[in-house]
């Protein structure tokens, strides 16, 4: 009974043709009945006319409606018995934890008839609070990945669990037996009951070492804190205390290990809600322009071979400024005696990280800690964070033992070594030295194609799971859908291969009630399960115990050996953006068509490259250069330092299914082990031009605000003095404001957004939140090349001063919502309207699409369906689908409360008018007032900087009204007298200068 | 009636009431030339163009043309204006030169109204297929229905529809009325029985009765005054299109008259290239003689001069107004990356027409003829600057983009190009190209003959 909810593979495929024939039947079926009648010859009867005219208006009637309908039938089927908890329409969440070896998040799961289709944040986790990343956002649609693998296979030929158990198995002991090495490959493992379940494995087959692996890994934190505090850890940095931030190229707001929650705690210290005074101060010392760095208040170039010694005199000078002995440090022309003195003034309150894995960088990163005092009080060492223990001598050293053929047995979980390790081919051809190759893999991957066995595993939203992100912070994750294809999870699949016949299910959960439960508190073991699973996290005030004091010896060793790295050479920088990130999701088309935050590139990585070099080396935008042979498209970055080069790891998938493949290039190949860690940048011996273009996909082309008060700033000290500083076009414009014509009139709610210009990151989690929850099509590369890309909510980033460090301000723009709004009076057919709560709707069925209201939305909101993106349409020749996001696997993401839109009409922002629907209902069948902060919009919910508040602009107490009265507010362009609902704050910085 | 003798006449070569109609008539007696054969192949190619174009567009969709999210209007709104601009010509002359009793219009009124039509025609086209969902193009029609869907009629583009159907309508119906008396003429030369039916059908039954010249006179006049306004309110109401929206560099108060002149200007031209062309083809060098090509070119030199001054009042107001968004605009036309199409506009909208000032330039026609073309081209330019270098720019610079036009996009306008001339050079093979009966009307006054009897 149950199964009837998932469809068959074949069903899956998609089959256009039978989509659209599926009118034509149906018009000939009629036609039928039509000549039976004819053919009965009842015009002999008396009844005849009017049967004749009854089967005529009807054929005239029903083939109007056929040429009217543009979508074929699809049919739907009642429940017979409705399940529990179900109420058709009704959207059920389930909380879960979303790990994938790389970024942590506490989730809520949007379940709508049975079909995960959003996530949003779990406000109840201490660590994410609620918010959430673009890959976050995006990991629903993997789920629905048609390059998922689907059932388990031996040398590709697909078979039975059964057979698949059985071969590994014997395969496992006959090593075993010879004592040969088996290796469990993972990413991190943050599940306890995980790693109790490897333990039981390797308890099984004791030759058995497991391994973590991170592609990007944390090895120079995990080796410093070794030598310095004696227990290879990573602490709790906590940056809503720190007053003054300083960050030696770690991008913490975006890629550096848990940039959901750093970005809560950042932004902490940098709103000046309610007349607040005073902010962080952040300090960026890097080589390419990140997302962190675009943010911060003062952003000092340096190439990364010269951080070291930037590092070292930071230290050195506050070792004498703590009275202590100095030594000699390299020299540098940045000048670190400022930070120094500003760091020392903030003691206590103040934090500096390294993004670097460099283990003597580390370590001086924690004697300034030290020297600071800020252990204990912006870095908490009992507290540990437990992403990123892959140490990376340990893959190093397994890679040699598999070339010298001393491993017998691999077993690879999620981990995709043969793209992401160093070099071409090192893994590769290191594997093919091993017995049994297995891969526990859940999608397509270059890595798994190369393994003997593979077991596909569960999607996130398919599995149960546990994890334990700081200590004594635990989170569950529970499927939210039963497997769709003939996958298990990883932790079963182990499970199975010891010989055990538990459930991972009931696994997790006597772990939970056996170690956890005692703990607690509760009465009840099962109560304490279904709370925790319920919440979704359980957390504790443990603490780690065995952390040793500080000891500097290590460093004093370190710092003894520094040498001053000369180097001409120009350097190579690897980093992963906010929205492929690691490479992973390579294959999620929400990600791929994600603007990069800082470049607006999306589709393709490139070889960011400062705008002097690019001039003396005659390189222009989109040109084609060769680093060290390796093609890659080129393009100027403002603030890039002038010989380093960056580019972006996650891209160059060569087996990653069809969104994914060949886009962009493997920048992995240009990582090196160094001094026992893996290292993100090196020395280039040659970049030359390759005298070829490669066109890359721009979705802002236009940098500079030319003067035009768009975004408006001061500083802190300005602000200090008058809160409207920066602002003071406002009121004067406010004061102008006059009409001849009736204002609108909001009887009931207004709606109304705030948006934080001072909060907003750049993240981009608010697009793809958007994408998710409005059903935003993709487009691809192609389209976006011609400026066609679909998003409703876009973050514009302008760069303004000295394109060698220029500053960088961003604005996330969506409809404005204009209760004067040029868009709405210009449409013939009035398609565009305005609604009674103040919303700027569209009515997509009587849209012909003259796109006269796009041309004339001053904030170029609007988007055009210029293609069929969705298989909306009734002509097969309309469809662009680059993404195979009209495969009906891949449709089952899409929300059922918002309308696809077909080819040839405007679609944009509603402020999720679903949602405000959905809320006032509940509100009404609960017959009480909506509360303020009940309705969130998608981009709002997803955004983990809080920088979004939606709310009544009518209820005066309402945290968008007051937001609106602040003196910092100001609307986009009101000089145009177009009224938008739509507020911003101005940015304010923590720097001297404007 | 007296007539200056300093006045050229206005046919010349001493003609009588048969000799009008024998050389009027010839062009289509007989077989077709061979000219005429190329040039109708050379219109049905390019129509074809067009024809595949339009397939492409509605089977694949708007997609197949070169806009993007900023720029949501090109080419084809760009021909649109530049279509509705060349339909001009022909109602001014036969409307508001009939009501300034302008004698010199009988000659070319006809032909000129009949390339309104087919302007208009091809204007219309562009609407339609630019509609992203074109079979449901008939919601922009105010009709009754049960879901109590309505017109939004504040939107300039509906207030279009019904200006340029309307317009359309008038047009023929004056077009048609004209023609009457000639179809009569028609049926009575015609030798072939079908012939003759169908020009006996389409003559409403013409007799040449005093009633009816009284009652066709009287149409005429009506006609005219009502299509004389229309001729203002057309291109007024396209400039509706863009003068009412907020965008820089369209939202400007000087648009109707500097659109409806624009519009002459043009319409003028397009007269001109057909004319001097049609006139040596056909033998019509009596009827449409130099004097004619000078009165047109004045009409040029002044509407042309109307529309250089528009263009200098712009980037005055522009710097005047003290806005910088309109200010970027216009720096933006005349330097940007589209500073090219507004150069080419400037000169030949504003440089070129100003040589008519000599009136050796003005009586010269091939100098006409190339600064016709210079001017029909300088026209459509300046739709193209005025849709795609306010759209590309306008107030976020982080949504500025560049447009260029697709194949499918130039193979539209071509396709109007060759329905235009097709159906020129159909109406050459079926209807008199001059009026003939207003010819002989003016021929006591203004012919050659009058005049020397005038002196005699």
């Amino acid at each position: 009974m149950e199964k009837q909810y998932y469809r068959s593979l074949d069903e899956l495929k998609v089959d256009r043709e039978k989509v659209n024939e599926k009118p034509v039947k149906e018009f000939e079926a009629e036609k039928d009945v039509l000549l039976d009648l004819m053919e009965e010859n009842n015009f002999n009867t008396s009844s005849s006319r009017r049967d004749f005219l009854k089967v005529f208006g009807f054929s005239i009637a029903s083939a109007a409606v056929l040429a009217s309908c543009e979508q074929p039938v699809r049919k739907a089927i009642p429940y017979l018995n409705r399940p529990e908890e179900i109420t058709p329409g009704k959207a059920n969440y389930y909380a879960s934890t979303y790990f994938d070896g790389n970024d942590y998040c506490s989730v809520l799961v949007k379940v709508r008839d049975g079909r995960p289709i959003k996530i949003e944040g779990n406000t109840l986790s201490s660590v994410t609070k609620g918010g959430t990343n673009a890959r976050t956002q995006a990991s629903v649609l993997s789920l629905y990945d048609n390059a998922r693998y689907k059932a388990p296979a031996i040398k590709g030929e697909e078979t039975t669990w059964k057979n698949i158990d059985q071969d590994i198995q014997n395969q496992l002991n006959q090593l075993t037996q010879n004592k040969e090495k088996i290796v469990l490959l993972t990413p991190t493992i943050i599940s306890p009951s995980t790693k109790a379940v490897i333990e039981q494995f390797q308890q099984k087959y004791p030759t058995t070492q497991h391994i973590q692996y991170d592609a990007v890994s944390a090895s120079g934190i995990l080796d410093a804190n070794k030598k310095t505090f004696g227990q290879a850890f990573i602490p709790s940095y906590h940056f809503e205390k720190a007053a003054t931030i300083v960050s030696f190229g770690a991008d913490f707001l975006g890629s550096w290990l848990s940039p959901v929650e750093y970005t809560k705690q950042y932004v902490q210290m940098r709103k000046l809600d309610e007349g607040e005074q005073k902010m962080s101060h952040h300090i960026h010392v890097e080589a390419g322009m990140s997302l962190t760095g675009s943010n911060a208040d003062k952003r000092i170039i340096v190439k990364n071979s010269r951080q070291k010694a930037v590092i070292a005199n930071v230290y050195n000078h506050l070792l004498a400024l703590s009275g202590q002995s100095t030594f000699n440090a390299p020299e540098t022309s940045v000048d670190t005696k400022a930070i120094a003195e500003e760091l020392y003034k903030n003691r206590g309150k103040s934090l500096v990280v390294s993004g670097s894995n460099d283990t003597d960088a580390q370590m001086m990163v924690n004697g300034i800690n030290q020297l600071l005092g800020n252990f204990g009080k912006t870095i908490d060492t009992s507290v540990h964070l437990k992403i990123k223990q892959g140490i990376d001598q340990e893959m190093e050293s397994l890679v040699q033992e598999m070339n010298e053929g001393t491993v017998g047995g691999v077993i690879m979980w999620n981990v995709n070594p043969v793209y992401d390790y160093p070099g071409t081919d090192a893994f590769s051809s290191a594997l093919k030295n091993t017995k049994l190759r297995v891969s526990l893999a859940e999608s397509k991957n270059e890595t798994a194609e190369e393994t003997e066995y593979i077991c596909p595993v569960n999607h996130y939203l398919e599995s149960w799971n546990d994890a334990e992100i700081k200590t004594g912070h635990y989170s569950l994750g529970q499927p939210a859908i039963r497997p769709i294809f003939s996958t298990r999870q990883g932790q079963e699949s182990l499970l199975r291969w010891t010989g055990s016949n538990t459930e991972y299910h009931e696994y997790l959960k006597n772990y939970w009630t056996g170690n956890l439960f005692p703990a607690s508190g509760y009465l009840s073991a099962d109560k304490f399960w279904t709370d925790k699973l319920h919440d979704g996290i359980y957390e504790t005030d443990q603490s780690e115990t065995n952390i040793n004091g500080f000891s500097s010896n290590a460093i004093v060793n370190a710092v003894s050996q520094l040498k001053n790295e000369s180097t001409k050479n120009i350097e190579l920088e690897l980093y992963q953006n906010v929205s492929v990130g690691n490479g992973t999701h390579a294959n999620n088309p929400w990600l791929q068509e994600l603007p990069d935050p800082v470049t607006k590139i999306c589709w393709d990585n490139y070889a960011a490259i400062s705008p002097k070099l690019a001039e003396e080396m005659g390189i222009e935008d989109n040109d084609l250069i060769r680093i060290d042979q390796k093609p890659i498209p080129a393009v100027i970055q403002p603030g890039q330092e002038y010989k380093t080069i960056s580019v972006a790891l996650g891209y160059g998938r060569q087996k990653a299914g069809t969104v994914g493949e060949k886009v962009g290039v493997n920048a992995y190949i240009f990582s090196r082990f160094a001094d026992g860690q893996r290292l993100t940048w090196s020395t280039v011996k040659e970049v030359n031009k390759a005298g070829e273009k490669y066109p890359l996909a721009r979705t802002q082309t236009h940098h500079s605000m030319e003067g035009r008060a768009i975004v408006r700033e001061a500083t802190l000290k300005e602000y200090q003095k008058n809160p409207a500083a920066g602002n003071e076009l406002h009121e004067k414009i406010e004061s102008h404001h006059k009409t001849l014509y009736d204002k609108h009139e909001f009887p009931g709610h207004h709606w109304g957004m705030a948006i934080d210009l001072n909060s907003c990151t750049g993240c981009n989690a608010c697009v793809v939140g958007c994408s998710s929850e409005n059903n935003v099509p993709v487009v691809g590369k192609k389209q976006v090349l011609m400026a066609r890309e679909m998003h409703w909510i876009r973050i514009d980033r302008y760069y303004q001063g000295d394109q060698e460090n220029p500053s960088v301000v961003r604005q996330p723009v969506m409809c404005q919502h204009c209760d004067n709004a040029p868009c709405e009076n210009v449409c013939p057919v009035a398609a565009t309207t305005h609604s009674n709560e103040g919303i700027n709707q569209m009515a997509y069925n009587r849209c012909i699409g003259t796109r006269y209201c796009n041309n004339n939305c001053p904030y170029k909101v609007r988007r055009f369906n210029f293609y069929d993106y969705t298989g909306a349409d009734a002509l097969p020749g309309n469809i662009v689908d680059p993404a195979e996001m009209t495969l009906d696997l891949k449709r089952m993401v899409l929300n059922p409360d918002v309308t696809i839109r077909a080819k040839g009409v405007i679609e944009k922002c509603s402020f999720c008018v679903q949602r405000i629907q959905e809320k006032k209902l509940d509100a009404k069948l609960e017959n009480r007032q909506l509360g303020d902060g009940e309705i969130k919009p998608a981009c709002a919910q997803a955004c983990p900087a809080d920088a979004i508040v939606f709310g009544d602009l009518n209820d005066e107490n309402s945290k968008v009204s007051k937001i609106f009265k602040d003196q910092r507010s100001y609307h986009l362009l009101e000089e145009l007298h177009t009224l938008p609902s739509v507020g911003y704050l101005t940015k304010i910085r923590n720097k001297e200068e404007a | 009636m007296y007539v200056s003798p300093v006045r050229e006449p206005l046919i010349k070569g001493k003609k009588d009431y048969n000799k009008v109609t024998e050389d009027i008539t010839a062009p289509m007696a007989g077989k077709p030339s061979k000219y005429w054969y190329m040039g109708i192949g050379l219109s049905l190619l390019a129509l074809l163009a067009g024809g595949i174009g339009t397939v492409i567009t509605i089977w694949y969709g708007i997609g197949t043309w070169g806009l993007n999210k900023t720029i949501g209007w090109g080419w084809g709104i760009t021909n649109l204006v530049w279509w509705i601009g060349i339909g001009h010509a022909g109602t001014f002359i036969s409307a508001i030169l009939l009501l300034f009793r302008q004698k010199w219009r009988t000659s070319i009124n006809r032909s000129a109204e009949a390339m309104t039509l087919m302007a208009v025609t091809c204007a219309g086209f562009f609407p339609l297929i630019h509609m992203g969902r074109l079979l449901l193009g008939f919601f922009i029609i105010p009709y009754p229905n049960t879901r109590d869907l309505w017109v939004n009629f504040n939107s300039p583009l509906l207030w279009d529809v019904f200006a340029i159907s309307t317009y359309g309508i008038v047009s023929l119906l004056f077009w048609y009325t004209g023609l009457i008396p000639d179809l009569a003429t028609m049926r009575d030369r015609a030798t072939h029985k079908i012939k003759k039916a169908i020009y006996n059908l389409l003559s409403f039954g013409w007799t040449g009765s005093a009633r009816h010249w009284s009652r066709h006179e009287t149409l005429s006049l009506i006609m005219a005054g009502l299509a004389a306004p229309l001729v203002l309110s057309v291109h007024t109401i396209v400039s509706f299109d863009f003068a009412t929206s907020v965008i820089p560099g369209w939202h400007t108060t000087i648009f109707p008259p500097y659109f409806v002149s624009g519009a002459i200007f043009s319409g003028f031209a397009m007269v001109l290239t057909l004319m001097i062309v049609a006139r040596k083809a056909l033998n019509l060098e009596d009827y449409i003689t130099v004097n004619h090509v000078e009165s047109m070119n004045k009409i040029i030199i002044t509407t042309g001069s109307i529309v250089g001054i528009a263009y200098l009042t712009e980037l005055f107001v522009a710097w005047y107004s003290g806005v910088e968004y309109e200010q970027y605009a216009f720096m933006n036309r005349a330097l940007g990356p589209y500073a090219w199409a507004y150069w080419i506009m400037m000169t030949c909208n504003v440089i070129t027409p100003q040589l008519f000032w000599f009136k050796k330039i003005r009586r010269s026609l091939i100098a006409t003829f190339i600064i016709s073309i210079f001017v029909n081209i300088g026209m459509w330019f300046e739709r193209f600057v005025i849709i795609i270098t306010s759209l590309h720019r306008d107030f976020l610079p982080s949504s500025w983009s560049m447009y260029a036009p697709s194949l499918v996009e130039v193979a539209l306008f071509i396709g109007t190009l060759g329905l235009f001339f097709t159906l020129f050079l159909l109406f050459i093979r079926a209807f008199p190209i001059i009026a003939i009966a207003e010819v002989k009307s003016v021929l006591k006054s203004s012919g050659e003959n009058k005049k020397h009897s005038n002196h005699e």
